[in-house]
Formats: C-alpha cells, structure tokens, sequence
C-alpha cells in the first residue's frame, strides 16, 4: 500500500513538472498585473499560493484596482472561479467514496484546470497522492513565478511578454485535444464550444455577460445537451482509453 | 470607504477555497444518475475549450501571431507532444511570428 502510494506520487511529480514550468511562465506574466494593481511582491506570491488560480487571481487584481467593495470582490471570485466546483463535483466521483476528510480538503486546493486535467487522465480511482505530487511542483512554481514577475516583470520588453501570454493557453490545448482525437463527441464538443463561445462575444447583448459567467452559463448548456444526446456508459473516464 | 488590501487577499483565498472544497466535501457517495455523470464527463473539455478560444487570440499583441500559435499547439497536442512542449512551442511561435511580421 505504501509503495502504491510513493509510486502515485512520483507519478504525480513526474506530470506536474510541465505544469509547474508553463506555471511559472503564466504567473510571470500575472505578476506584471498584480504590480499594476498595487500589490508588492510578497502580497502578489501570497495570493497565488493560496488562490492557485489564474483568472480568479486576475480577476481580484482588477477588482482591488477598482477599489470595489468587499462583496464585489467575492461575487466577482465566486463567479470566475465557478468552474472549479464542477471540476470538484467531477473530481469527487473519482476518487473512493470512503476517503477520508482531511484528504478531501487537501485535494481541493489543489483543484486547478491543470491538475484537474491529469487527475482525471488517470484510468480507474484516482489516489490523492497523485494530486499532492503534482501540486507539490506546481504551486511552488506558479507562486515564485508571481513573486519574479512583479519584481522583474517590467525588464522583460513587450514582446516577450506577448510570448509569454499565449503558455496557459498552450496548455490548454494540449489537455483537451489528445481525448478529443480519441473520442468523437469530445471532438464535436470542443468545436462546438469554441464556436458558441467565439460567438457570444460578437452577439452584442450577450457580450455584455461578464465573461466568467458566460464560461458558466455556455459550460453547462453545452455539458447538459451533450449528457442528454450522448450519455456516458462506463466508468469515469473509460471514455478516453 | 478605505479598503484594507489584506482583507482583499483574505476573501479571495476563503471564497476561492470554499467553491473548491464544497462539492469534494459534500458529495460522498457515488453519483448513480447516469445524466449526472455523464455530464461531469463532458464538463473539463467543454469549459477548457471555451476558455481558451477566442481568448487566445486577443492575449497577445498581434491576433495573427496568436492565430498561427493556436493552429501550431493543436496540431502538436494532435501528434502527442506534452502540456508543457505545447505550451512552450505556442509561447515560441508568437514570438517567431511577431519578430517576422515587424520586418
């Protein structure tokens, strides 16, 4: 049981690295906006380490630029950062009924799109070590990555910087394309919710949606449909193999 | 009204924590409802790929660079090439493509 679990970790390690490294690229580029936004360098790294979120963290930036008030700023976390509570709903369903609370918590911490994405990569149950070994590189990574990037964000020229920006999206990418090869529906969903999403930001009176409530609304219209049309027969994530 | 940048932090660390936490706390069980599961199934994929198109191309300064790069990450996530090989080959066309188009 143990040398299962040293074995989860490592594995967990070994997946997180790439994570922690276009992390730390990402939170570079956020550092430069929590400068922006007022914050020091040790404040900027303390939100990421216990947000390890990029658009909520972005989000809250805006929110204390805008001087808004303390119940905007949580709807404003709330909303962006809504997506997570259907990854942890998703999440709950892989791991063992009986695991105990304490994992629970820890596990949810480190609920991040990219973490999400290989946990749910994993055939079969996943064990939480899994998740702590990709979380104990990348949290790290994304929060010195932050502290840099208010300290020496301005020093990297523009283009540079443009560069940088396009990392998270990369990585993205790269976790939802290799199912979608493999699967059909995925393929037909992925185009599909990139049309609609492209879509709602021309449609005028539906591009005034704050983007991180029309990520929810567009999210769980399209999961829904795509449940009803093409339910999912066997075990989480059997899908993929 | 003076607004205490700590007190900022400290909502957006409890509210995020919170949304995260809830449902791996509370759901316990095995969700039996085959519509249920099968829509977390879908959830990941569709929220990804919403997020990442268009933003995508509107993050940099030139949206053709960010074009060439999304078509670049898709065809070498396609053929198997890791999360970060992807992200880093994305960051490297736009820089690629932005330098040629100032020429």
């Amino acid at each position: 049981m143990t040398k299962t679990n040293r074995l989860a970790f490592r594995e967990g390690v070994r997946d997180g690295i790439p994570i922690a490294l276009g992390y730390f690229a990402v939170a570079f580029t956020l550092g430069i906006a929590a400068k922006d936004a007022g914050f020091s360098a040790f404040q900027s790294a303390v939100v990421s380490l216990t947000n390890l979120a990029s658009a909520g963290e972005k989000a809250g930036f805006n929110m204390v630029e805008a001087r808004a008030s303390y119940l905007e700023m949580a709807l404003m976390i709330l909303v962006v950062n809504a997506r997570y509570m259907l990854m942890s709903s998703a999440l709950s369903q892989k791991v063992e009924p009986e695991l105990a609370m304490g994992h629970r918590l820890l596990m949810s911490y480190g609920i991040t799109d990219e973490i999400f994405g290989i946990c749910i990569a994993v055939r079969d149950k996943l064990n939480p070590r899994y998740l702590y070994g990709a979380l104990s590189v990348a949290a790290p990574g994304w929060t010195i990555g932050t502290f840099l990037g208010v300290l020496m964000g301005n020093i990297l020229p523009g283009n540079v910087v443009s560069a940088l920006s396009v990392g998270l999206y990369g990585m993205f990418i790269a976790i939802i394309v290799p199912p979608a090869r493999k699967n059909k529906v995925i393929l037909v969903l992925v185009i599909i919710s990139m049309i609609l999403s492209a879509a709602c930001e021309i449609v005028t009176f539906v591009s005034v949606i704050p983007a991180g409530t029309r990520i929810i609304i567009l999210t769980v219209l399209i999961s829904a449909v795509a449940a009803m049309l093409f339910p999912v027969d066997d075990d989480w994530g059997r899908q993929e193999g | 009204m003076q607004h205490n940048i700590y007190i900022y932090m400290i909502i957006m660390a409890a509210v995020t924590f919170a949304i995260r936490a809830l449902p791996m706390t509370l759901i316990r069980k095995e969700i039996k409802s085959r519509f249920i599961r099968s829509f977390l199934f879908y959830v990941p994929y569709v929220t990804l790929a919403i997020m990442t198109f268009p933003a995508m191309i509107r993050v940099t300064d030139s949206p053709v660079a960010a074009s060439i790069a999304f078509a670049v990450a898709v065809l070498l996530a396609w053929f198997g090439v890791s999360l970060f090989g992807v992200a880093v080959l994305a960051c490297i066309t736009v820089f690629v493509a932005e330098f040629l188009m100032m020429m």
